[in-house]
């Protein structure tokens, strides 16, 4: 495994006369937790599709855990891990099931899938749950779940669109020690969120603006150059002009 | 009469789930109203209650003075009333749903264009785009313009910035300022703590209950203990150490700091420091903070289980 988990060079994405993404590059270190955020309709959802290898790039260059984005995309979709709050699991199936389910998908041995299963539980205290439909749960051990199963096949990278929506305070801070937790182990973590201080827990966000990087560093330093007291003040000075905004 | 929704002792519950536990609290003429809390709060159903859309169990609910039991009909046309999921038309015209809002309470676009003005025009470019074609801050918008258009005294938002993104979500609630201005009493849900700063006064909600209700700046400075906020490179390290420190009263990661509050009163944090170097973290930063409406609800949530 690199260094440099996900590196773009002048990455674009056109759609007819439409420039969704307009020639980003970044590099995101192995480990880091790396915060990308733009306003809706300013191009995130788009580059992530490049980056997961779901969208062929315009022009630019990309490398995701080593991958060329261009040639490589089923190398790439084996190894990184992707959760989103709305998609993630099946609410009709148990926990069990699910937990199976992605095992399966991910070609993980019975055997390997067993120790998995053993740990999940363990680690989001589901232990009695097992046996329950997934849709009965409450939200936050949905997420937690929803995350520890993005993790099953042991991916080198994570996407989490907006992860903690809606939970209570404490239980939002226990997904975020997941993912530092994960993001020891050497896990990247790349987390897409509208919630600005959900951008301070990241090491370094970005900040897209009409299909561009406008800004990129770690939280305290953002603050410093724009001397604002969040990185929401900072997001508004530079998303409020866009053209492509959703206002 | 001071207090447009006077709630008393109010309690639901749906077949095993209690949703609300006797809630009681009232909000005053004019006042920019916020419940504040996460999903599955209790939040939706105590809008339904006052809406007059679900009886309550037990308790009384009053709007202006009336009985949401009793006198729903002559509750229903003084109500905007905005839902958490879209109430819009989607495949009527941004105009075509305006008017069919106004219509269902016999006033038109044109009597009251007054107040629906300062939002309505910038949807106007549009008035004639589906409303589904709309991106989430428009339909936030026109769903708000349609819950506004016949003049209510009082306007229920559920979760109205749940999913629109931080430019949005601002201008939104500029937009209820200028409302408050006008004398429209206003209650708002939300489950993030950094909208309490726009209201008047909060309620903070938590399985059915109400953990405190007060001005924003009131519930973020009773937070019990001296609070510390305290800087390593390695985030996940500190926390785990703090948590084994033989004072630690609470550690919650907020963002590029950790915040702790000690058992000890006057707590010396050079010993805190040089805990933390002896177990691995060298290069620790703490100072004293201010405490944020988060840590308050945290605290309250933690006390609330204890007891429970």
């Amino acid at each position: 495994m690199p260094e440099v988990a996900i590196q773009t060079r002048d990455l674009t994405k056109k759609f007819g006369d439409f420039t969704a993404v307009n020639q980003i590059s970044f590099d995101v270190r192995r480990g880091e937790i790396f915060g990308f955020l733009g306003a809706n309709g300013a191009g995130k959802t788009t580059a992530i599709k490049m980056l997961t290898g779901l969208l062929s790039p315009t022009s630019g260059e990309g490398s995701v855990a080593g991958h060329d984005i261009h040639s490589e995309s089923e190398a790439i979709k084996k190894k990184i891990g992707y959760m989103s709050q709305r998609f993630s699991l099946y609410d009709d199936l148990t926990v069990k099931e699910n937990i199976r389910f992605y095992g399966g998908v991910y070609g993980l041995s019975r055997h390997i899938l067993r120790s998995k299963y053993d740990e999940i539980l363990e680690k989001v205290d589901l232990k009695d749950e097992i046996d329950s439909r997934v849709g009965s749960l409450p939200l936050g051990w949905k997420q937690k779940l929803a995350f520890s199963i993005a993790l099953l096949h042991e991916p080198k990278i994570v996407f989490l669109d907006e992860p903690t929506g809606g939970v209570d305070p404490i239980t939002r801070r226990q997904f975020w020690e997941m993912i530092y937790k994960a993001s020891e182990d050497g896990v990247t973590v790349f987390v897409t969120t509208h919630y600005m201080d959900e951008a301070e827990y990241c090491d370094r966000v970005s900040i897209m603006v009409d299909g561009k990087i406008e800004a990129l560093d770690s939280p305290v330093e953002l603050k410093r150059s724009f001397s604002a007291k969040s990185i929401e003040e900072v997001f508004i000075e530079l998303a409020r002009g866009a053209e492509n905004s959703d206002g | 009469m001071n207090n447009v929704v006077e709630i008393s002792e109010v309690s639901k519950s749906y077949e095993d789930v209690k949703a609300l536990k006797e809630i009681s609290f009232e909000v005053e003429k004019g006042e920019l109203f916020g419940l504040i809390g996460p999903d599955g709060a209790g939040k939706t159903t105590l809008f339904r209650i006052l809406t007059t859309l679900l009886v309550p169990d037990s308790g009384e609910a009053k709007v202006l003075g009336m009985d949401v039991v009793e006198n729903y009909r002559e509750i229903r046309p003084i109500l905007g009333y905005m839902p958490g999921r879209f109430s819009l038309y989607q495949d009527l015209s941004v105009e075509e749903n305006i008017r069919f809002f106004a219509s269902v309470f016999g006033t038109t676009l044109e009597e009251n264009y007054d107040l629906v003005k300062p939002i309505y025009q910038q949807l106007e470019p549009f008035k004639n785009r589906l409303a589904g074609a709309l991106s989430g801050g428009m339909k936030q918008k026109l769903a708000l313009s349609c819950a506004l258009i016949h003049k209510p005294e009082l306007l229920i938002l559920d979760e109205p910035t749940t999913g629109v993104d931080a430019v949005s979500r601002k201008e939104f609630w500029e937009m209820l300022h200028l409302l408050k201005h006008q004398g429209i009493t206003i209650l708002a849900s939300t489950p993030y703590m950094d909208e309490a700063d726009q209201c008047d006064r909060v309620a903070l909600m938590q399985n059915g209950k109400i953990l405190k209700i007060s001005t924003p700046d009131e519930v973020a400075q009773s937070f019990s203990s001296t609070l510390y906020g305290i800087r390593s490179k390695h985030r996940f390290q500190l926390i785990q150490v703090l948590r084994e420190y033989q004072y630690v009263k609470s550690v919650q990661p907020f963002g590029e700091s950790v915040h702790y509050a000690d058992h000890r009163n006057d707590p010396d944090t050079d010993d805190i420091l040089r805990y933390l170097s002896t177990h691995g973290v060298e290069d620790a930063e703490i100072k004293k903070i201010d405490s944020n409406i988060e840590d308050t609800f945290m605290e309250l949530m933690q006390q609330e289980e204890s007891h429970a």
